[in-house]
């Protein structure tokens, strides 16, 4: 059996496999346990890089794999003997890929992160195995091919992420926010749950390329249209449904905070999965006129999505700056960053099928690759600011922004790795954040230019959060409190410095990132005739 | 006509179950409307698959006639195991909540901002 | 002779280029100036005694802990000339989670009521 072959399942079933064995190996001692969960994480990650490896160099950008079947006879007797496609698959594009490196690096860090930081508590055998569980789930929902495949993983990935987020089972707030996640997740997951059985109901299939080619743009589509749209986005936490993630992202440990970002923008893989590839050629359809706009599909569910992107950056970034607990204030932020993401992919959609502006192309390749490649650098930029908060409880055991103060004369490493994330996450160059968000802007001042300013200026109130916590937590004199407070342990150190390498090698050589991860992935997105025809042959 | 007629109790359902979330002030209540609307989608998935005049699709040998598609059988059974298990997590939330906070109002539990 | 493109690393946006190279060059230049500017000061004082301290008009130095300006007071003029928005997003984040799902159901029925009603 070749590994090289089986690559797509095994990037699933490693996971699964060590978190059904984490108990088992947590009965023998504990430390055996920590190392066992690291070498699984880290295998993982090495199976997803040598599957984007393949993905990249393969001739048409995109690997199928038939769970149950031998791949080559399942494909080829679809196409020539028009079999119905009862199998279900994995089919792993440029996107996938991208979204798969995301999806397995975060994982590894926050393992790597809680071998010290959770050293205290009890229960830990559960912890980890919650923890691989929902990062099978996180990377089946980024994988796979088939939309009924698509709300189990996103099931399990949210049961996984419910019960870590009330970990702290002391204190009430936890247990409050965990129940708030899965009220909103359960509600979200049954209404796709919904759409996928009106797509069933008119196509007689829940493969993503058998519906994509069959579809077409009438009354029951328009509904799953929007049945996706909105609980994806709740899921994603578009305004004005972002307001469970300060309570979810703020009341949980600060390594599981670092796994959910992951899980989160999953979740707007499926956004763009739903627009993009599901509903490609429909949303280009001739609609009506108004005035001198073509009132295309696409350029309506552009428009409102763009307006929707407005108020989640102006709700985050106002809403950040009146908090008082550390972790919260940065959830809202990371709400603000989900609105630079979804002004990004909003002004590809007005542009490519609304546009009368003379280089679509240009702008609509540019916004994508912007939105793509911030989706990275957010991940790394909060993950890094969260888990310098969570070094911060470790160290101090308080959250409240009021109470701390005079840190950096004792953590010295930890007020660098901050920096570091301050100026990544406002997008000041030369880190990563500002060659993302330079892209978004340049883009959306082509569609409209009130968009770029108003992302500018939240940027900048972005940083003046962030200079508000550099300067009441690191700065000042010493609290009487605070004296004996020492730096973190080397492990949690070593952690953050992986994250900050990363960012500062993304930042210092963006054209090596975007010209070889985003770019394939912004092609796959944009013509998902590939998609389709990797599967049932050429039409 | 009279085949449309679970279609209608799906949308009442869904309704009724968006009622008990939205308009209810009782964190039991509130679950039990998530569960409401995971009855109608169910419902709505086995609906699908009948066709008229047919029989269970569990023969191997068949006594002849057409049988109902097994297809949104086979979803409901994994959505229902989904629905049972997402239930049993919610309520042991809410005891751990009673615990607590001594109360199951939903708006006394809200927290700070 | 080097390849000065692929040394500077010119990053291709939509409308111009950034290179993040080019970016550190100037700033250590810059940061450079600043150096020399500063050495051109006064090095001549004596530290530890009265020359280092802040002067705040002959009063007292008071405590150092309880002047530190707490972080919930930091930006006061921004909040308080912006008091309308703020009310109006507190009242809106309650805490409770049917409210969360009513928001849910508003933003369906607008796109429902845009991507349906326009033929």
């Amino acid at each position: 059996m070749n590994i090289m072959d089986h690559l797509p399942a095994l990037v699933v079933a490693v996971p699964l496999l060590g978190a059904f064995l984490t108990p088992l190996v947590g009965k023998v001692n504990d430390k055996l346990r920590n190392i066992f969960v690291i070498f699984i994480a880290g295998l993982t990650c090495a199976l997803v890089f040598l599957l984007a490896n393949q993905v990249f160099t393969d001739p048409d950008g995109i690997i199928t794999y038939v769970f149950g079947a031998d791949t080559e006879d399942t494909l080829k007797s679809i196409a020539e003997q028009g079999n119905p496609l009862v199998r279900i698959l994995f089919e792993v594009d440029g996107l996938s890929a991208f979204m798969a490196i995301i999806g397995s690096l975060l994982p590894l860090v926050a393992v790597i992160y809680s071998w010290s930081f959770m050293k205290e508590h009890t229960g830990l055998d559960k912890y980890y195995t919650l923890i691989l569980l929902m990062t099978a789930g996180m990377l089946g929902m980024m994988l796979t091919g088939d939309l009924f495949n698509f709300f189990v993983f996103l099931e399990i990935t949210s049961i996984a992420s419910a019960a870590l987020i009330a970990f702290y089972t002391d204190k009430g707030k936890a247990m409050v926010a965990g129940f708030k996640y899965i009220v909103i997740s359960s509600i979200g997951a049954l209404f796709i749950l919904l759409a996928i059985a009106i797509f069933y109901a008119q196509y007689d299939a829940l493969n993503i390329a058998v519906i994509a080619n069959n579809i077409q743009y009438g009354f029951l589509d328009k509904i799953a249209l929007v049945l996706l749209i909105a609980a994806l986005g709740m899921k994603s936490a578009f305004a004005p449904m972002h307001m469970w993630l300060p309570d979810a992202y703020g009341r949980a440990p600060a390594s599981v905070t670092f796994v959910l970002i992951g899980t989160t923008l999953a979740s707007l893989y499926g956004v763009l999965r739903v627009c993009f590839t599901l509903y490609g050629k429909n949303l280009a359809a001739t609609g009506s006129n108004l005035g001198s706009l073509n009132l295309t599909p696409g350029f309506l569910l552009g428009a409102l999505l763009v307006v929707l992107a407005i108020i989640t950056i102006f709700v985050g970034v106002f809403m950040a700056l009146k908090q008082v607990d550390l972790k919260r204030m940065i959830a809202y932020v990371a709400v603000a960053e989900i609105g630079y993401m979804l002004l990004a992919f909003s002004a590809v959609l007005i542009s490519l099928y609304g546009g009368t502006s003379p280089n679509t192309e240009v702008v609509s390749q540019t916004a994508l690759k912007g939105g793509l490649f911030h989706i990275f650098n957010d991940a790394l930029d909060i993950g890094l600011l969260f888990l310098v908060a969570g070094a911060i409880y470790y160290a101090t055991k308080e959250t409240s922004l009021n109470k701390l103060g005079g840190l950096a004369r004792n953590m010295k490493y930890t007020t660098i790795f901050f920096l570091i994330g301050l100026f990544a996450a406002s997008g000041m160059p030369p880190m990563n954040g500002f060659a993302s968000k330079i892209l978004i802007y340049e883009s959306t001042y082509q569609v409209n230019p009130i968009l770029s300013v108003i992302a500018i200026l939240c940027s900048i109130l972005i940083l003046a959060v962030f200079v508000k916590v550099f300067h009441s937590v690191f700065l000042g004199p010493e609290h009487v409190s605070l004296k004996n407070v020492k730096e973190v342990p080397k492990i949690m150190l070593l952690s953050m410095a992986i994250i900050s390498g990363i960012i500062i090698f993304f930042g210092l050589f963006p054209d090596v990132v975007v010209n070889n991860l985003i770019s394939p992935a912004a092609e796959a997105l944009t013509n998902n005739k590939i998609y389709i025809s990797s599967i049932l042959g050429v039409i | 006509m009279i085949y449309n007629i679970p279609y209608f109790a799906v949308i009442a359902l869904i309704l009724i179950g968006l009622y008990a979330i939205l308009f209810r002030r009782n964190l039991i209540k509130i679950v039990i409307g998530i569960t409401l609307i995971e009855s109608g989608v169910n419902l709505f998935l086995i609906t699908l698959g009948y066709r008229e005049g047919s029989t269970a699709p569990i023969y191997t040998l068949s006594p002849g006639g057409i049988m109902s598609m097994p297809v949104p059988q086979a979803l409901t059974l994994t959505s229902i195991v989904i629905g049972v298990a997402v239930l049993a997590l919610m309520l042991s939330f809410i005891i751990h909540i009673y615990r607590h906070y001594k109360t199951l109002d939903v708006r006394k539990i809200g927290g700070d901002d | 002779m080097i390849d000065w493109n692929s040394f500077v690393k010119i990053f291709d946006t939509g409308a111009g280029f950034w290179s993040p190279i080019i970016w550190l060059i100037v700033i250590l230049f810059a940061l450079l100036i600043v150096y020399i500017i500063r050495s051109y000061g006064q090095k001549s004082y004596k530290k530890g005694t009265e020359q280092t301290k802040p002067f705040l008009s002959g009063n007292p130095e008071g405590d150092r802990e309880s002047s530190h300006v707490k972080s919930s007071n930091l930006y006061w003029g921004f909040m308080e000339s912006m008091r309308l928005i703020y009310k109006f997003l507190s009242n809106i984040h309650t805490g409770n989670v049917s409210d969360y799902v009513l928001w849910f159901v508003v933003i369906m029925g607008i796109f429902f009521i845009v991507i349906m009603g326009v033929n």
